[in-house]
This record gives C-alpha cells, structure tokens and sequence, in this order.
C-alpha cells in the first residue's frame, strides 16, 4: 500500500514540476521578492517590511494558484487521457490513487515553497544586511502558508473528484475566499441567537479557516507568534485537509467511471 | 509553401513595428492623462476596516501600499504652490487600519501633517489624532507619547498637553530617563527657545531615521538663526546708540568691538547686514523653518 502510495505520489510530483507554468510562477515569485527593495525605494521607512509583507504574500498567493490550478486538473486529465483506467486496472484501490495525488501535489508545493524561501531570505539578507532572530520567526510565517496550502490542495481535489476543472477552481478560490472571513462568521454567530446563530457557528467550523493561518503581518512587526498556536494550526490543518481528502475518496469511490 | 525563416522576419518586424507604435500611443495617453494621473485626488474605499475585510488576509501589504501612496501624494503636493492636502488623513487613517502597527505612519505621517505649509498640511489636529490612535494600538512604545508631546509643544502650542505627553510616555518601562526631564522642563520652561531646543536635540539622538535627522538639524538650524539674527540686530542698535548712525557693513561693527568676525550663519553663509540696520540671512531657502532674517516678501517654498 504504502509503495503504491508512494509511486502515485512522485509520479504526480514529476508531471507537476515538469510543467512550465509552474516555472514561471516561480520565477513570478523570485522577481517580486528581488524587486521589493525598489519598492522600498518609493515609500519611507518600509524597505524591509515590504520586503517581508511582498515576499511572503507572493509565495502564498503564487502557492494557493499552483494548489488550484494544478489541483483541477489531477483527477480530470486522468480521466480525459483515459490514463485513469490503466492505473485502477493494476492493484490499485481508488482512495490509494487520490491520496496519492494529493501527496504528490502537497510535495510539490513543498518544494516551491522551499525554492521561494530561499529566494525570500537571500533578498531579506541583502535588504537587512544580515539576518537576526526576529528573522528566524518568519519560517512559522512560511510554515503556515504551507499548512494553507495542505488545506487548499484537498478542498480542490475534493471539487475535482465530482466537478469539471473550471468549475472546481471556482468553487475552490470561492472557499478560500470564504475561508478567510471565518472569523467574521464565528464573530456573527457570537452575535446572533437562536437558529441563526447555530447556523453560523456550523458554518464557520465546515469552511476552512485561513484567518487563524495568515501571520504574515505579525511576523513581519517581529512580534511572537505562540507555540500554542504552532500546535493547534498544524492539528487543524492536518485534520481539516485529512476530512477533505476522505470527502474527495468518498465521491470517487461512489463515481461511475464508465 | 512560405520559407519559415522568412515568415520569423516578418514576424519579428511587425513585432517591433507593434511594440513601437504602442510605446507612442501610451505617450499619447501620458499626455492625455497628465503626469499625476495614477496618483488622482479620489480614496475610492476610505473605510480602512472594510479595505482590511476585502485584503483576504494580506492587510499588512495592502498598507505598505497605501503607506507608500500616502507618500506619494505628500511628495506630490509639497511641489505645489498652493498644495491642498485633502486625502492626506484619509490614506494615513486607512493605513493604520490595515496595520495598526505600522509605526512609521504615525512617526513620518503626523510629521507630513503637522508642519505648517509649505512643508506640510498644517494639519496639527488631525497629526495629534493619528499618534494618538497609534498609541491606543502600540501602548508600549513610548516614542509616540515624545511624537505627540512635540506636535502639542510645536504646532498647537498647548504646553500643559506636552507635558502630559512627556508624562505618560516617561512612565512605560523603557522609556529613556529625558522622558522625565522633557516634562519637567514643560512646566518650567514652555514656550522658551532652549526648551525648543533641547526637544529637537533629543529627537534628532533618539532617531535611526535620516529623514527626521534632517528635519530636526533644519528646525535646529531655524532656532539658531532666530537667535542670532536677535543678537545681531541688538548689537547694530548698540552701535547706532554709540555713533548716531547705522553701520555700513559687518567691518564697523567688529572695528567697534562688537563683533569678533563676520557672523556666519548655520550653513555658513554670512549674514547680510541691510541698510536699514536689519540682518539677513544669505539663502532662505536652504533654512525653512526660519522665522527671522527672512528678505521682505519672501515666500516660503518647498521646491528645494
């Protein structure tokens, strides 16, 4: 199991770096990073924040895009392709491939996000000309963006298995959208009563909350991020990404691939 | 069958002719649009809470941003002649609501809006709001009570304010002991030119930053000249008593033992000595903050 998991994983990891797109929103990325001091140059005082709020922006931005586009496309070129029934025709289960898929895309976006990093701090250590300790809290920063896009990568796999690509980005980039007003949704519930207020509170635990996971301007102001909240963020991330991946397993086991 | 090297030419060409012929339309529109078009005088959502909503979580860059916009604008309008600061607030105020701990909107922000015209908005009311609203957001930093204290001691002349300000802020752990010693002399000494210039010396040790470096050493440059001009023009009268009439040039007054040298003034240039027995100063315009020996009709500019 834990081979063929692996297998679908890298495969969809090579087929993923292999596309050029990918590069060039990379490279996207990198550029905006080099130009930030410049941006730096036009404001007063800010040459390092902009550096920091730009870059780490950029690579979660740039990252959600790359979770989604490449995402729409895992289940669907498979089929579109008829590589699909190949892979099923061998002793390999559904949940096997679409886990592994979204292993593969996960590593993926590792990668870049690793990539990107090293950009990021290589401009940070020009701009800063050096590195301090308030820097190294940037990486939770990082590792939050990159726990965002576990989440992404699964609630737009989880649209791919029932959905077309074009309507699986919408409804993905439509979560995320949604996902970042979460705590105005438990604020309102706090607020509300009776069915209302039930209603709210149900949905602000169903939609993923990107709130808690954005900490890019309290990095950015060198300002302590709990350990606390590490902890929680890696649960609820791990957790919520995991619930949409069996979603995702349990439409495409029920899906008639005839 | 067309040679495809020959169909790459004609490509490249027409891509060049293109590219060419964009560049002068975009000229075109420049010219259509004028120079200042991107920065128009229009804040097209002015609720900072609302902006922060629709940011989806990237507020902090959406406020570097408006932060550099605001900037602009402020760069802007001191090259006019009669600048009108309008979206001045409005861009600060929504910036630190997008990040209310962007401490460089209320240190640089209430100084662009405090200074009196040309060299700011004149807007000393509003500066006192915004640092207060900063120190709601940053209790801890103490620098911003020193901001606010010298925007009540400076631009509103309320001293008992100031000393307030100096107060509160010598009273957060950290604070530097001055904080204590600027109260004090508050209450002793409001209003005196040492008083002034002891705060501009404080603020010109206490910051990193260039920009206000410069603008303290102008204001302590503008507190100099003030003096000496006084001086000066006390020792003409001196001399006036002495001879029953006015000197020529600086040379009678120093033959007289008045003076030791001809008086240079903070960017040692010397002073001009008027027939009329008043004393000027050389450039004006390379000391803005001048209140004395400034020619008749002079008008303060910021175009330097």
């Amino acid at each position: 199991m834990t081979s063929r998991l692996a297998a679908i994983a890298y495969n969809t990891f090579r087929e993923a770096v292999r596309d050029r797109v990918l590069y060039n929103l990379v490279f996207f990325v990198l550029l905006l990073v080099a130009s930030a001091p410049l941006f730096g140059q036009i404001s007063i005082g800010l040459e390092r924040l902009i550096l920091i709020n730009i870059g780490l922006s950029a690579i979660s931005i740039l990252g959600i895009i790359i979770a989604i586009f490449i995402g729409i496309g895992l289940v669907f070129k498979e089929i579109e392709k008829k590589t699909l029934y190949t892979i099923l025709s061998r002793p390999v289960r559904r949940w096997e491939f679409i886990t592994g898929k979204y292993l593969g895309l996960v590593m993926t976006l590792v990668v870049n996000s690793a990539f990107m990093t090293l950009g990021f701090y290589l401009a940070l250590l020009w701009v800063s000309r050096g590195l301090g300790k308030t820097d190294a809290g940037l990486l939770i920063a990082i590792y939050f963006i990159i726990l965002e896009f576990f989440i992404v990568t699964a609630i737009t796999l989880l649209f791919s298995s029932f959905s077309t690509p074009i309507f699986s980005a919408i409804f993905a980039f439509a979560l995320f959208v949604i996902g970042t007003f979460s705590e105005d949704l438990r604020n309102f519930a706090a607020l509300s009563h009776g069915v209302t207020k039930w209603l709210f509170s149900a949905t602000a635990y169903l939609v993923p909350n990107f709130s808690a996971l954005n900490v890019i301007s309290q990095a950015a102001h060198g300002r302590a991020i709990s350990g606390k909240l590490v902890l929680f963020n890696t649960l609820y991330a791990l957790l919520y990404s995991a619930a949409a991946t069996a979603a995702a397993v349990l439409i495409f086991e029920r899906r008639n691939l005839k | 069958m067309r040679n495809p090297i020959t169909s790459s030419r004609i490509a490249l060409l027409f891509l060049i002719a293109a590219f060419a012929g964009s560049v002068l339309a975009l000229h075109g529109v420049n010219q259509v649009r004028g120079r200042q078009a991107t920065l128009q005088e229009t804040i097209y959502i002015t609720s900072g809470k609302t902006l922060k909503r629709l940011s989806l979580g990237y507020s902090g860059l959406l406020a570097d941003i408006y932060w550099t916009r605001a900037v602009q604008y402020f760069g802007q309008k001191v090259q006019e002649d009669e600048p009108r600061y309008d979206l001045l607030y409005p861009l600060l105020d929504v910036t630190s609501d997008l990040d209310p701990h962007l401490i460089v909107v209320y240190e640089f922000g209430s100084i662009f809006l405090s200074q009196k015209p040309p060299t700011g908005a004149g807007q000393p009311e509003k500066a006192a709001a915004l640092v207060e609203k900063g120190i709601r957001a940053n209790p801890d930093y103490w620098r911003l009570y020193f901001t606010l204290g010298c925007i009540h001691y400076f631009d509103r002349k309320d001293y008992k304010a100031a000393q307030e300000a100096f107060e509160k802020g010598s009273a957060i752990p950290g604070a530097l002991p001055w904080m204590k010693v600027m109260a004090a002399t508050m209450a002793q000494h409001a209003g005196e030119t040492r008083t002034a210039i002891a705060i501009w010396t404080r603020l010109y040790e206490s910051t990193q930053d260039e920009m206000i470096k410069k603008n303290a050493v102008q204001h302590l440059a503008a507190l100099q000249v003030d003096q000496n001009v006084a001086e000066l023009q006390h020792r003409v009268a001196v001399f006036r008593t002495r001879t029953g009439h006015l000197p020529v040039s600086w040379s009678d007054l120093i033959a007289a033992g008045l003076l030791r040298r001809v008086p240079l003034d903070p960017i040692n240039a010397p002073y001009r000595l008027m027939p009329n027995g008043t004393v000027q100063v050389e450039d004006p315009d390379k000391l803005p903050f001048i209140t004395a020996g400034v020619p008749p009709g002079w008008k303060k500019s910021a175009h330097r």
